[in-house]
């Protein structure tokens, strides 16, 4: 089965979190806190820090500073040359990176388990004491719009996805790339950096995760020794940020470009997230993206437009619930070649009306469920993938008992309850829809 | 994302393991090898099948048809048809893909053991006896056409469909695996029964298997689900020497940055000075930050986001190539400082601190490939098709530890050949043009 369309990610049921006894946590007295995940498979461990610091805290004006900081956290400290960490941890065998989204910011190192004390030791160093040069910020704010280039400017799906984005949100900062606006990217200074650094990066506003071969009673002691000392920020507060106003009219866009060869119909629709103690409507929303557009197969959406009536190369749906704030329910289609975007649509619609009116196929749905039975074994196989799941749902206002009772929380979900989600949040006036066509091939849009 | 991901540095090497990981050989009854790691901590097998060949396989005028036909191999077998076979999979659970490149085709299962017998029984289906609808074909048929549409309008594709059509010609490595809209338009169902009894065959056949499986389960599943394909497949197709000018092609097309692709002549892997290249390009373009193209094109200069450069060693030819993108105003000053680093390395070599560097990199990032069942599957049945010994894991690392400063900058001043370096650039570069 061949996905024809590269920026469109299709549905996945997110996968559960880990045994409950694979786990220990623990907090330090400067407000750290901490996951421990243990798998003694290898003697491999990845230790990561999470800040709940993403592109949607940053000022208007600001944007990409989170993501262009992230960059910089790679020059030195007072005590570490500029390079020097990664150097370090390639010279142990390791690989490090970093990655910025809407909602946090994230470090991580995986190598071999005896070393963890080193770059446990470097980060948090670099939590309290960089030290950016004029020119270091000069060249790196190239590299950053040059990775702007690369991954948006140079791909007409990805600069659609950032107006569907924009449309979306009027009002909450979700409308602004993680990456930001290029002329926004451009003005950016080391002052700016400067500030969003001392802001956000405390270990009060930090999760540590290790996942590997370790025992988490040395973890504890390691993080007491190098994160302990580390002073929280005192300006941090609570991340509440500009909400959505109700919205009461459908808004519709439509996008041309050269080298879009694939025209297709994206739309979203703003869908509540996961929340602390109640994540019951966001599981529901996630069996409702499986059904009807996650398999390429036997997903609603490719039964009636791929199979059935053969008007679409592909279609699909995906949400996914880990988001501080209201997050998107997005389905697409993609029509096979002759078939207007308008009657491509209203096909879409057509499969969700039914759906609406016909309920949920029970064989369907109970095949999702023995997926994600299976996955809880699966999983177990890769502790990075669990390590991202404490790590993101910790840094978007939840908690290490909502992260161990999504698989729960999950199983619980009815039939029922998929419907009342779908009726909640697939409605039209609540959606951006867009068409993205090749420039010459426009059709007018309804 | 701050580092620039690397597409290709591991399936070169085959990505040895973690030294002390046990792998078992395995004879089945009816005479089918595979290599088995026991781990029966979690209970699921992860399987890893491949066919030597490939999409290289192709019959004349029928490109594209090895990859329509894996891709075809799930849309339907025995009495399924595409959806009953998927409802099949998903209510056991099991993960199972299949795949094509130039090389071979690719199949990849995981399997709970509660119900391993009933998801093999659903494999062999889909190995042996595919149904191949029409309205398969000519469904997936669409989504292939609607790829390589997309293809066409992508610069970095662009980059590496023109850049392997000059360094490979008329030999199918000179082309894309998923054909051309003509030749994919083309293909018939007799042509994708042809394409399967061409490249899946027992003559061809590697198999590794990872996880809660004794060796005897294993030998009888073998069986089971491969003793039924045909003894033999077609002929593989003979070696093809790369071509590398030295030149500059630039493909215009509107885009604000430019793809670059670079290359020059590799070296195979039994090539006694194999190994010290591979440090050696570790140290020029080799992952993370330190690498020397990392650090004059980005790090410095901020001309890019993130380039890199592997050997590439494939069946039937080697290359030593790298890629990256840079905007139009700045590809010109990239591409000058690849040049002018590829020569003066070539010159003047590296330092003994750079090979220390990368040595002590490559032999502690060894153990650290142990990574899940599914990744070590795949890691034992790619050692199979490079011939490695079983015992290669064990072995690897002192490989590395063998190459010294002497013979690293030998192999720099003798293969490293800066008047082949060859680059095709697709985009609006400025002060950039086309020069033999």
């Amino acid at each position: 089965m061949f996905r024809s369309i590269g920026g469109l990610a299709l549905a996945l049921l997110v996968a559960p979190a880990a045994w409950a006894d694979q786990v220990t946590t623990f907090s330090l007295p400067n407000g750290m806190q901490a996951v421990v995940i243990e798998d003694h498979r290898a003697p491999v461990v990845t230790h990561m820090v999470w800040y709940r610091a993403g592109s949607a805290d940053e000022k208007r004006g600001k944007s990409g500073i989170a993501h262009f900081l992230e960059h910089l956290m790679f020059k030195g400290t007072k005590t570490l040359a500029p390079g020097a960490f990664s150097k370090t941890v390639e010279a142990f065998g390791g690989y490090d990176n970093a990655f910025t989204s809407n909602d946090q910011t994230a470090y991580f190192q995986r190598l071999a388990a005896d070393r963890l004390d080193v770059v446990m030791k470097m980060e948090a160093d670099r939590m309290r004491n960089l030290i950016l040069s004029e020119e270091d910020v000069t060249t790196e704010r190239e590299v950053i719009l040059e990775e702007r280039a690369q991954r948006i400017d140079s791909s007409p799906e990805a600069l659609f996805g950032e107006q569907m984005d924009a449309a979306q949100y009027l009002n909450h900062p979700y409308g602004t790339p993680t990456i930001g606006w290029r002329s926004e990217m451009e003005q950016l200074s080391r002052q700016d950096a400067l500030d969003w650094y001392q802001l956000y990066y405390a270990p009060n506003n930090a999760t540590l995760i290790v996942a590997g071969d370790v025992d988490p009673a040395k973890v504890k002691a390691m993080a007491e020794t190098w994160y302990g000392p580390l002073k929280p920020s005192e300006g941090i507060v609570d991340r509440i940020r500009p909400q959505e106003p109700p919205q009461l009219a459908e808004r519709r866009l439509s996008f041309s470009d050269p080298n879009i060869s694939q025209p297709y119909v994206a739309r979203s629709y703003l869908a509540p997230e996961r929340n602390r103690g109640a994540q019951e409507q966001a599981a529901a929303l996630s069996f409702l993206a499986a059904l009807l557009g996650g398999n390429p197969q036997t997903s609603l959406l490719s039964r009636a437009l791929v199979f059935d009536q053969k008007i679409a190369i592909a279609a699909g749906a995906a949400y996914d619930g880990t988001s501080l704030d209201p997050t998107t329910f997005t389905v697409y289609v993609a029509p096979a070649p002759g078939v207007k975007l308008a009657d491509a649509e209203a096909a879409l619609d057509k499969v969700i009306a039914d759906l609406l009116e016909n309920g949920v196929d029970k064989a369907q749905f109970d095949r999702l469920k023995t997926q994600l039975r299976a996955d809880l074994i699966y999983r177990k196989d890769n502790v990075g993938d669990l390590a991202e799941d404490y790590g993101s749902a910790l840094t978007t206002g939840l908690t290490i008992e909502d992260v161990q009772a999504w698989p729960d929380v999950l199983q619980a979900v009815t039939e029922e309850d998929v419907i009342k989600a779908a009726r909640a949040v697939l409605d039209r006036r609540h959606a951006v829809t867009g068409w993205a066509t090749t420039t010459g091939s426009e059709e007018v849009m309804q | 994302m701050i580092r620039f991901v690397l597409a290709a540095v591991i399936g070169l090497l085959a990505s040895p393991i973690w030294a002390e990981v046990k792998i078992a050989e395995v004879t089945s009854p009816g005479g089918i090898k595979a290599w088995l790691v026991e781990e029966h901590g979690i209970p699921f097998t992860a399987l890893e099948i491949r066919f030597r060949g490939g999409t290289s396989l192709d019959a004349p005028g029928k490109r594209g048809a090895t990859m329509l036909m894996a891709s075809l191999l799930e849309e339907g077998a025995g009495n399924l048809d595409s959806q009953s076979f998927a409802e099949a999979r998903d209510d056991l659970a099991a993960k199972l893909s299949f795949d094509a490149n130039a090389d071979m085709v690719t199949v990849s299962a995981q399997m709970l053991t509660e119900n391993r017998d009933a998801a093999v029984a659903l494999l062999r289906q889909a190995l042996i006896d595919p149904t191949f609808d029409q309205d398969a074909i000519d469904r997936v048929r669409g989504q292939i056409l609607s790829i390589i549409d997309n293809r066409a309008t992508d610069p970095s594709d662009i980059a590496s469909e023109t850049f392997a059509a000059l360094t490979y010609g008329d030999h199918p490595y000179g082309s894309s695996e998923l054909g051309t809209k003509v030749s994919v338009n083309s293909l018939t169902r007799d042509d994708i029964f042809a394409a399967k009894a061409a490249t899946m065959a027992r003559d061809r056949l590697y198999v590794s298997a990872v996880g809660d499986i004794s060796p005897a389960d294993l030998g009888v599943l073998l069986d089971t689900l491969l003793g039924d394909l045909p003894a033999t497949g077609a002929p593989l197709p003979p070696p093809v020497e790369a071509s590398f000018t030295g030149g500059t092609t630039v493909v215009d097309f509107d885009t604000p940055q430019s793809a670059i692709q670079f290359g020059q002549p590799g070296l195979k892997l039994s090539d006694p000075d194999y190994y010290a290249a591979f440090v050696l390009n570790q140290i020029i373009g080799g992952s993370g930050f330190t690498a020397r193209l990392m650090d004059e094109v980005r790090e410095k200069r901020g001309l890019t986001y993130g380039v890199s450069s592997d050997l590439v060693t494939m069946d039937l030819a080697e290359s030593w190539t790298g890629g990256l993108a840079s905007s139009n105003d700045k590809a010109a000053e990239a591409i000058k400082v690849i040049r002018q680093l590829w020569s003066d390395v070539a010159a003047n070599g590296v330092t003994q601190a750079e090979l220390d560097a990368a040595k002590t990199y490559m032999t502690g990032s060894y153990p650290l490939r142990f990574d899940g069942n599914g990744t070590i599957a795949g890691i034992l049945v790619g050692m199979q098709m490079e011939s490695f010994p079983v015992d290669y894991p064990a072995k690897r690392n002192s490989l590395i530890e063998a190459v010294t400063l002497a013979d690293v900058n030998r192999v720099a001043r003798e293969r490293m050949q800066a008047d082949k370096l060859t680059f095709v650039v697709v985009g609006k570069p400025e002060a950039v043009t086309t020069s033999p």
